[in-house]
């Protein structure tokens, strides 16, 4: 039997059509990494089309924070290929990497707020070394970002003065206040209440419609995150093992997938 | 019953087992020592590369000299004061055995311009800003800040570490210099206002025997300490392991290899300069 099978009932159901059938914008092929003697990836190949929102969805420490830092050359592969429009990014030096990250923006797990800095100078940040727009401007285009991530009144706090929640809305400010091409989420939502779960993947969903980019998440929020992803791509034993549009995903027939949504502890992802 | 004595052939067997266990040790402690001494090497030429490519993050830069030097007046003022006091009463006493007290003043004052005020300081320094700058650095590096930095294309030696060697190497000549002239002071007092040498002596003596040489000499230490201590603590807080022990465990290292940086560097320092 299959277990959760809902197609269709997402919050955001138009997201589904918004795949391109064109040449992928991030091609992940033949991926290997090591750690040690643990073995991350073991021949991962993925492609990220332009404009989907793609969750990746897996066991705890299955490596998908990993391939996120892959993605954005944080981490070098032992072996194998990250293609950004076709192109190598670790090939062509450190410049060429630089250049790729420029088209990139990360959410990070703990957010990785400048703990030194206010809420203001943390989203101003990326304006003020990237940019060559005036102080004014840059204080315009913080408030603007603060109020479309529902953020206002705290320009002046720390980010040890704020909630989680609050703090994953100002790191979201900061990820996209230059307008990327390409945003990584990792683990946008982990710690946060459901309804501030639902309240964050609104905004990305909201923003991913209004700004365009291309989205990769890595979450654990099984099912709330088939509302807002347009593929969904899991992560087993370095590999994918199984990637589909987010309705065709639950109804997988793959028992392991069925595993992993239902959260069952008996099965084959257990028995491994 | 007598034991019977196993075969020659596997006592020799595991003596070579023995043999190769330690080579295999000593092995992976030179590949080790070689890795870490690689990536210091590597980690110093980014920081070196990076000091002089413009535009300089001045005001961070000012920030670090705040830290690293206004903030450590009280301490390098204090450590000065008794450090010149104590010269001061035991240069008296083993003086006074050669009958050549008049020299305290050139002796408290080449002490501390060459030898103490710029160690001493540097130790201090270590112990006040280097364990704090590996620490701030080591928390950015385990809370992700250092990846965020990179995330969005920019160099992060640039940002943490070259203002700190800039501070670095701007502060401690200066705290070297008040350090001697406080611990001159402290000399004073023991030996002119306690021990009764005329303070005609102790000053008019001192400028007859201290030299351009010796502050210069004490300058260039003060110059190499800033910026061996700013660069390792730079470097233990970058390379940080995981979570809190991983922090803590950076910054003891980055004040023991200060600290044992500077007294080696003195020695070296003294057999160029002296």
């Amino acid at each position: 039997m299959v277990v959760g099978c809902h197609p269709g009932a997402g919050l955001f159901p138009q997201l589904g059509a918004a795949v391109m059938a064109e040449m992928p914008l991030i091609q992940v092929r033949e991926l290997y990494k090591r750690f040690g003697r643990q073995a991350v990836f073991q021949g991962l190949s993925l492609d990220i089309m332009r404009g989907e929102i793609l969750a990746v969805v897996g066991r705890s420490g299955t490596g998908k924070s990993v391939l996120l830092k892959h993605l954005i050359g944080l981490i070098r592969p032992d072996k194998g290929q990250i293609l950004v429009e076709g192109q190598d990014i670790h090939q062509g030096g450190s410049r060429h990497l630089a250049q790729v990250r420029e088209r990139f923006g990360m959410l990070f797990q703990g957010g990785a707020l400048f703990d030194s800095l206010s809420v203001e100078d943390n989203v101003a940040f990326p304006l003020q070394e990237k940019t060559r727009m005036s102080d004014a401007e840059i204080q315009a285009a913080v408030a603007e970002i603060l109020k479309d991530v529902g953020l206002e009144g705290v320009e002046g706090k720390l980010p040890d003065q704020l909630s989680g929640g609050m703090r994953k809305r100002v790191a979201l400010a900061r990820a996209l206040v230059l307008h990327p091409e390409i945003v990584l989420f990792d683990e946008p939502t982990t710690g946060l209440d459901p309804i501030l779960v639902r309240s964050i993947h609104r905004l990305i969903a909201d923003t991913q419609a209004h700004l365009h980019y291309t989205a990769v998440i890595v979450s654990h929020e099984i099912p709330q995150i088939f509302d807002i992803a347009t593929r969904v791509a899991m992560l087993h034993q370095g590999v994918i093992l199984e990637v589909d549009t987010a309705a065709r995903f639950q109804c997988s027939s793959n028992p392991a997938v069925q595993q992993f949504i239902a959260g069952r502890p008996e099965g084959p992802l257990t028995s491994t | 019953m007598a034991r019977r004595r196993p075969p020659l052939w596997v006592e020799r067997d595991a003596s070579i087992h023995v043999v190769f266990f330690l080579l295999s040790q000593l092995g992976a402690a030179v590949l080790s020592l070689l890795a870490n001494l690689g990536r210091i090497g590597l980690f110093l030429g980014q920081s070196v590369g990076c000091l002089f490519v413009p535009p300089l993050k001045i005001r961070r830069v000012m920030r670090q000299i705040q830290f690293i030097g206004a903030r450590s007046l009280l301490v390098i003022a204090l450590t000065g004061l008794f450090a010149g006091m104590v010269l001061g009463l035991q240069g008296y006493y083993t003086l006074t055995r050669f009958g050549s007290e008049a020299y305290l003043g050139p002796a408290v004052a080449i002490s501390l311009i060459t030898e103490l005020g710029p160690v001493l300081s540097a130790l201090m320094v270590t112990g006040r800003a280097g364990s704090a700058i590996a620490a701030e650095i080591g928390i950015m590096r385990i809370t992700e800040q250092i990846d965020a930095l990179e995330v969005m294309a920019l160099n992060p030696v640039r940002y943490l570490v070259v203002p700190n060697i800039v501070a670095g190497i701007i502060a401690l000549p200066l705290l070297g210099a008040l350090f001697a002239v406080i611990g001159i002071y402290g000399g004073y007092l023991v030996g002119v206002q306690l021990l009764g040498v005329s303070s005609g002596t102790y000053f008019g003596n001192m400028t007859d025997f201290v030299s351009m040489t010796d502050i210069r000499n004490g300058f260039y230490k003060s110059l190499v300490f800033g910026l061996s201590i700013t660069f390792l603590c730079c470097f233990k807080g970058y390379h940080t392991g995981y979570g809190a022990e991983g922090v803590s465990h950076a910054t003891t290292e980055a004040v023991v290899w200060s600290s044992v940086a500077i007294l080696v560097l003195d020695y070296f320092l003294n057999s160029v300069l002296l």
